[in-house]
C-alpha cells in the first residue's frame, strides 16, 4: 500500500458535495469539523443547542460555542435552545445528514467511534447521532496510523450504533455500504483500485469503470 | 417562592452530604462557577454530580472533584480535554462513573422534570450502554427503556431573572438549564443581572420562576 495519503481537506471537499443546499446538517467532532467551509447553503446544528452555527468570524464569545467547546459563529437565522429539544430534532429525525469519524465502519453498516476499549470511556452524543440522523456519513483516513484497515467485515471495538453509515468518505475512494458490502463508487485522485483493494478488510465491489474524482479544491486550508 | 440571595454560599446552604446535584453548562457555556465555589466551601460531600461534562482544566467542577466532594458522576462526556482530575479519581476508584449517551441524559432529566418516570428511545440499541436494559420493539424498531432523572438541586447560570425568579439564557449557555431548573427540588440560578419585577417580556421567559427557588446575582 504505497497510495500518497490524500490531504483529508480534499476528502473534506469531496463529502460536501454530496450535501444539497437547504440540507439541516450535524458535523462531529475532528475531521467531520473540516467540511463546514465547503457546504454550500447548509444549515448547521451543533448538539449543545444551536442552529445556523458557522465558523468563527470576529470575537469569541464564551456563550457560544460548538460541540467540540471551540468559540463560533452564528449564521442569520441561527436559533437557540435546550439540550432536551435540540436531541429531539436529532432522535426524530430532523437532521437530513450527520457526518461523524470512526474507528472502524462494517460492510453492515455498524459504526464503531466511540470507545477503543482502553481508554475512559466518552459517548457525548455520538449514538444519538447515529440512529437519529437520516443520514450518517463517515469522512476518516483508511487505515490506521499501523496500517490497518479501518474498513472491516465485523467491528472489533464497541459499537456506536449497527447499520446505520450509508457513505464512507477516505483519503482513498468514496464508498457506499450495500447489501453485499461496501461498493466503491469514485477513487481519490492517484489511487488504483487496486490500492483500494488492498487497504479494505472487507467484502467490496469495485466496479470496472470506477470514476476518479477530480479535486476542485482551489486553497490550502487556513 | 423564590428568593433572591446575597451571595453564593447563602444560595448553597443546605446543600447536603449524599445529594444528588445537577449542574448546568457545556463545556465553559453555562457552567454555575460561583456557585459550584461556593459549593466547594460549603463542604457537602458524597455527591453525585449530574453533568454533561466531567471538568476540564482546573473549571469549578475540576475543582469540586479535586476536593473530594463527589463520589459518583453521571455523565456523556468525561473525557474532555485535560479531564485529568476525573482521569484519576476514576482510575483509583474514588468515584463511579454513570457514562449516558448525551441526548438519553437531556431526556432522562426532561422527563424527571415533566412527571414522566421512565421512557423508551432508540439510542444506544446493541452497544455496551444497553447492558441490563429493557429493550421493547415499537413500530418495527428496537427501543430500550431508561429512566428519569432528579435531583435534589440544580445549579445552573442564567443571563438574567427577575425577582420572581423568572430566567433568560445567553446564547449556546442555555443548555441544560431549562431542564435541570425543572428536575431538581430545589433549583438555584447564577445570573449576570437581576432585574424588577416587570423588566423581563413575558413573551421571552424561557424558564418560568415556577421552577427556580434561588437566584443570586454573579456580574460577568
Amino acid at each position: 500500500m504505497s497510495a500518497q495519503p490524500l490531504n483529508m481537506e480534499t476528502v473534506a471537499w469531496r463529502l460536501a458535495q454530496d450535501i444539497p443546499s437547504g440540507s439541516y446538517v450535524n458535523l462531529g467532532i475532528g475531521l467531520p469539523t473540516m467540511v463546514a467551509k465547503h457546504l454550500q447553503g447548509a444549515i448547521c446544528h451543533s448538539e449543545n443547542g444551536v442552529l445556523g452555527i458557522a465558523p468563527l468570524s470576529g470575537e469569541a464569545d464564551e456563550d457560544l460555542i460548538n460541540a467540540s467547546k471551540e468559540p463560533a459563529g452564528l449564521a442569520a437565522g441561527g436559533a437557540f435552545f435546550d439540550h432536551a429539544m435540540s436531541f429531539g430534532m436529532i432522535r426524530a429525525g430532523y437532521i437530513d445528514v450527520t457526518v461523524m469519524g470512526a474507528f472502524q465502519v462494517a460492510s453492515s453498516g455498524d459504526l464503531a467511534n466511540w470507545s477503543t476499549g482502553e481508554a475512559l470511556p466518552a459517548v457525548g452524543g455520538a449514538m444519538d447521532l447515529a440512529i437519529g440522523a437520516r443520514q450518517v456519513f463517515v469522512i476518516m483516513r483508511q487505515l490506521t496510523r499501523e496500517g490497518v484497515s479501518k474498513l472491516v467485515e465485523r467491528c472489533s471495538y464497541p459499537l456506536t450504533a449497527a447499520g446505520v453509515v450509508e457513505r464512507v468518505y477516505t483519503d482513498l475512494a468514496v464508498l457506499r455500504v450495500a447489501d453485499a458490502g461496501f461498493i466503491a463508487e469514485e477513487l481519490a485522485p492517484g489511487v488504483t483500485p487496486a490500492q483500494l483493494q488492498a487497504a479494505t478488510e472487507a467484502p467490496l465491489t469495485i466496479p470496472d469503470a470506477i470514476p476518479t474524482y477530480r479535486a476542485s479544491i482551489v486553497e490550502a486550508p487556513a | 417562592m423564590t428568593e433572591v440571595q446575597a451571595d453564593c454560599a447563602a444560595a448553597v446552604r443546605d446543600v447536603f452530604d449524599g445529594a444528588v446535584v445537577m449542574v448546568g453548562g457545556f463545556g465553559a457555556a453555562g457552567l454555575p462557577t460561583a456557585l459550584l465555589d461556593a459549593l466547594v466551601e460549603h463542604g457537602a460531600r458524597q455527591l453525585t454530580l449530574v453533568s454533561n461534562n466531567a471538568g476540564s482544566g482546573d473549571d469549578a467542577i475540576a475543582r469540586l472533584l479535586a476536593a473530594g466532594r463527589v463520589s459518583k458522576v453521571v455523565c456523556s462526556f468525561p473525557r474532555s480535554t485535560n479531564s485529568e482530575v476525573f482521569q484519576e479519581l476514576y482510575r483509583n476508584g474514588d468515584v463511579s462513573l454513570e457514562l449516558v449517551p448525551q441526548g438519553t441524559l437531556a431526556e432522562r432529566i426532561r422527563a424527571g422534570g415533566s412527571g414522566i418516570p421512565a421512557f423508551y428511545t432508540p439510542t444506544a440499541v446493541g452497544t455496551l450502554l444497553a447492558t441490563g436494559k429493557e429493550q421493547r420493539w415499537f413500530d418495527g424498531r428496537a427501543h430500550l427503556l431508561e429512566h428519569a432523572l432528579r435531583a435534589d438541586f440544580a445549579l445552573i447560570c442564567g443571563e438574567q431573572a427577575d425577582h420572581e425568579g423568572n430566567l433568560l439564557y445567553r446564547k449556546a449557555a442555555r443548555n441544560f438549564g431549562p431542564i435541570m431548573a425543572m428536575a431538581a427540588r430545589t433549583t438555584i440560578a447564577q445570573v449576570r443581572r437581576v432585574v424588577a419585577l416587570g423588566e423581563l417580556d413575558p413573551e421571552t421567559v424561557v424558564t418560568p420562576g415556577i421552577f427556580v427557588d434561588r437566584v443570586v446575582e454573579v456580574p460577568a
